[in-house]
């Protein structure tokens, strides 16, 4: 198939950027989006033109660092990551657009690669169970219902990518925020620490310049681990319960 | 140079205990004034990371990813191997040594494999305590599963992405150290060489990767957690960044390359679709439960198979050849991976392979369905389905999966002592980075294990008795070392960046990729290897004089990253063939076609070839030099490895 493709370029971090237009040809549809990005970076170095630079690493949708907003929704019509998006959801002829993620807390650094590390600070801030290695319980010491396990591990699977933030009006990064909060709140583990860490991890959000969220659920529909939107009202009461008794003030 | 393994003395099961009552301790008001560099954030670098931390040394830790939580650990599929034995099934401490040596085709050491298969146990209490959410029973207790290689359940798992959980509970733990102040993060930094002071480590110089800037770091030990080199074939299952310069720089600075040649080919993959594949997707050996691997059962049905005139679910059951429960009736799917893999390869050089490229055999859950009801299996595997349907547009509930062996793991690495410490004093090697635990393959959910052993329980304890043997002092970076090094570092990537070709750095990639494969792959042969070599000699030299390296140092540059790492690549490329033409045997994932049994399975030569092979960089130009370090078998006996 043959496309249009409308992708945004950015020098660096303090360029202003703007949308370049490219033509494509021959595109098979068994080839992943980023896969079709390779064939134009290729056709581009060849000519001697500075490829386009986006995120990617392991390209079977779980080390999350795919991330591009294409035709206006993050990693593309399909709910999963950009690396797993195949050709075949596309038509010949189609213009697409690609964008990197937008928001005050994600950075661009050049053009579709944004910088995600306000995560890391949000997990620095309590997202962990206290414990040094050695000196722990045998396993099978902390029994957990088969259901409380289940959901924790639904939570769990969130591979911090930051769709979710970007399919946000707000950029909010609650869906994010509250997945760490769920499994660790769901969990005996998480328990001692379960208000401190939803205070810090939730004043840590704020301070990185995430909005606030607004119910809309785009990040649950955008979502490629489909984290749903449940954690946020969990967090919610977690944050809320945390603060009317906590010890801290 | 002799090679020393320092293997403690005494009973295998009292060697780790006495060692670790021998090994000297620093005290801890001490610990705070040695500073330790950790290379790569996946399960050896985040969790020895943030062990190290917690003890109390100052750790600076770096990743070429945007995150630790990116490293390719995350991609892990199937499980991680403990000798709890909670299942009651015979399993012990010693099984799991027995069969991580024998699945190994004996070329790994006894007392290294037996240390992993006691931590074994420790790492799952402490993921659990962690809070990683393993897969439980309705009673609230773990649950396991079967995997190749091994009679017991030892698996323990997190649906089918039990790589991710256990590397977001490690990195869990480093954030804790990170917010401590203990651990200082580097994403986004490549380690472009390791610098030496008086024969020991002292410290790496870096590059950032979004200004460009290089830069060095010293230290008091260095840790190289930096993952296998499987992208020498382009096509792997490795992340598309995963690379081998961190520690090719070191062994080109006196780090011996053990086993290079030893790599594994796991057996179930995504079939290659076409000439744009940029990597191959894994699909979890936890499949081979429940999955049953055929094809069709003569070369005509394929044929006609493979031209569309006939559809998969109408083959009759005896036109299908189940050929691994045909050959090997007691594993029957469960083979270890070099033997399910070399197989498939079998059958489809017999003609009966299926798929348009005829380079796929099918992997069937029609029959696991029936008996266990589509809800079960989908709850066991619907994400690994899931990802299946995504990438082919195949419903694998509906028609057989398809798969094909592809490169997966690096059981080769650098060589190190018991201790974990490479030939060069104060530099470690942890995780897939180093050789010393698999042997000549490895087994299914023994990755992982390895990683989190090396990290957690083995380098915290091997490493302070290092530390305490040397002063604490710190080295500048003005000192002249660091900053020739640098120098170095800057006029390599001028150099990349001046020859502006015509090829691009993926042209010489796939290239190097296609030698690897067809000449060093799944066989190999004295000829092919032969000929492999003269072509990497050829493809270096173009490379050097041809390829074409856009822009400029200082920016964001990923052409010149892959570029600096397809170079290190290419010369690992000649080794590894330098080492499977020197190994005149066939063992585990090394299958030279010369030597197997009437049966086709690898004839080892234990008389001539039990030892592992450490390669010592000479200089530029020049042929390495092999040493050998010989492997002493006091406990198991040596056998043909049978899994019929």
């Amino acid at each position: 198939m043959n496309l249009t493709l409308k992708i945004w370029r950015q020098k660096n971090n303090t360029d202003k950027g703007g949308f370049k237009e490219y033509k494509i040809t021959d595109i098979s549809e068994d080839m992943s989006f980023l896969e079709m990005l390779d064939v134009l970076n290729e056709q581009l170095s060849t000519k001697g033109e500075d490829p386009v630079h986006f995120d990617h690493d392991c390209r079977e949708g779980i080390c999350g660092m795919c991330s591009l907003y294409i035709n206006g929704n993050p990693h593309g019509p399909q709910q999963t990551t950009t690396c797993q998006l195949h050709m075949r959801s596309f038509k010949d002829g189609d213009t697409i657009s690609i964008e990197p993620w937008r928001a005050k807390a994600f950075p661009v650094l050049k053009d579709l690669v944004v910088d995600r590390s306000s995560f890391d600070r949000i997990i620095q801030a309590g997202g962990y169970v206290s414990v040094n290695t050695g000196g722990v319980p045998d396993a099978n010491e902390i029994p957990i219902p088969k259901s409380i396990a289940d959901l924790a591990m639904d939570a769990a699977q969130c591979i911090g990518c930051g769709a979710c933030v970007a399919a946000c009006k707000n950029a909010s990064a609650m869906l994010f925020t509250s997945a760490k909060i769920s499994q660790l709140a769901l969990l005996p583990q998480g328990q001692v620490e379960r208000k401190i860490r939803a205070e810090n991890m939730v004043a840590q959000m704020d301070a990185e310049g995430f909005g606030a969220c607004t119910n809309t659920g785009a990040c649950e529909a955008e979502c490629p681990k489909g984290i749903s939107i449940t954690n946020i009202a969990r967090m919610n009461r977690e944050y809320f319960s945390a603060v009317l008794s906590s010890d801290t003030v | 140079m002799i090679l020393d393994s320092k293997i403690p003395e005494g009973p295998l099961a009292e060697k780790w205990t006495n060692h670790k009552f021998n090994v000297k301790l620093v005290n801890p008001a001490n610990k705070r004034k040695y500073d330790v560099i950790v290379v790569g954030t996946g399960l050896a670098g985040a969790s020895a990371a943030a062990s190290l931390a917690e003890l109390g040394y100052n750790v600076k830790a770096f990743c070429f990813q945007d995150s630790p939580r990116r490293a390719h650990s995350i991609a892990a599929q199937g499980g991680i191997n403990a000798a709890k034995n909670y299942q009651n099934d015979g399993d012990s401490v010693y099984r799991l040594f027995y069969d991580t040596i024998k699945g190994g085709d004996y070329r790994a050491r006894e007392g290294n494999v037996y240390r992993l298969a006691q931590v074994s146990v420790n790492i799952i209490d402490q993921c659990v305590a962690q809070g990683v959410p393993f897969a439980r029973e309705y009673g609230g207790l773990l649950a396991n599963r079967s995997f190749g290689g091994a009679q017991v359940s030892r698996t323990f798992y997190a649906k089918g992405q039990t790589g991710q959980q256990l590397l977001l509970g490690a990195y869990s733990a480093l954030s804790r150290q990170v917010a401590n102040g203990k651990v200082k993060l580097y994403p986004r930094t490549e380690m472009m060489d390791v610098v030496m002071v008086d024969g020991k480590a002292r410290g790496i110089v870096t590059r950032n990767l979004i200004t460009g800037a290089i830069e060095s770091h010293s230290a008091h030990a260095v840790l190289l957690c930096t993952g296998g080199y499987g992208n020498v074939f382009f096509l792997s299952t490795n992340a598309m960044g995963s690379n081998v310069t961190a520690a090719w720089r070191a062994h080109k600075k006196g780090a011996y390359f053990a086993n290079p040649s030893f790599t594994q080919i796991h057996p179930t993959c995504i079939p290659v679709s076409g000439d744009h594949q940029s990597k191959l997707t894994l699909m979890s050996e936890s499949l081979r439960n429940d999955g049953r691997v055929w094809v069709p059962a003569t070369v005509e049905t394929a044929e006609k198979l493979r031209k569309g005139l006939i559809k998969v679910n109408d083959i009759k059951e005896e036109d299908r050849d189940y050929y691994l429960e045909r050959k090997y009736p007691s594993f029957g799917n469960l083979v270890p991976r070099d033997v399910a893999s070399r197989n498939a390869k079998y059958v489809c050089d017999e003609g009966r392979g299926v798929n348009e490229t005829g380079e796929a055999v099918f992997l069937d859950f029609r029959d696991a369905i029936k008996r266990d009801g589509e809800a079960t299996i989908k709850a066991k595997y619907g994400n690994l389905f899931d990802m299946y349907q995504q990438i082919t547009g195949d419903n694998p509930y509906q028609v057989p999966m398809m798969i094909y062996p592809a490169v997966h793991y690096t059981m080769g690495g650098l060589w190190v002592d018991y201790n974990l410490m490479t030939t060069i004093p104060g530099l470690y090697a942890l995780g897939e980075a180093n050789f010393s635990d698999h042997g000549a393959n490895r087994l299914g959910a023994s990755a992982l294990m390895q990683g989190l052993a090396d990290g957690y329980f083995v380098a915290p304890y091997t490493i302070g008795d290092y530390l305490a043997q040397n002063p604490n002092d710190r080295i500048s970076t003005d000192h002249p070392e660091f900053q020739k090094a640098e120098k170095e570092v800057s006029d390599r990537l001028q150099k990349l960046l001046s020859i502006k070709g015509d090829k691009t750095v993926d042209y010489y990639h796939k290239k190097l990729g296609k030698i690897m494969w067809d000449y060093c792959g799944m066989a190999r042969t004295a000829e092919g290897l032969t000929k492999a070599k003269a072509m990497i000699k050829e493809l270096k030299k173009e490379f050097w004089t041809n390829v074409n390296v856009l822009g400029a140092n200082e920016e964001l540059n990923q052409s010149l990253e892959k570029a600096n790492r397809v170079a290190d690549f290419i010369e690992l490329g000649e080794l590894m063939v330098d080492d499977a033409l020197s190994r005149n045997e066939s063992c585990g994932g090394h299958f030279r076609e010369e030597y197997q049994t009437p049966e086709g399975e690898a004839l080892r030569d234990d008389e001539n070839f039990a030892f592992v092979s450490a390669w010592k960089y000479l200089g530029e130009g020049l042929e390495e030099e092999l040493n050998k370090e010989p492997l002493v078998f006091e406990n198991v006996k040596l056998t043909q490895r049978s899994y019929k």
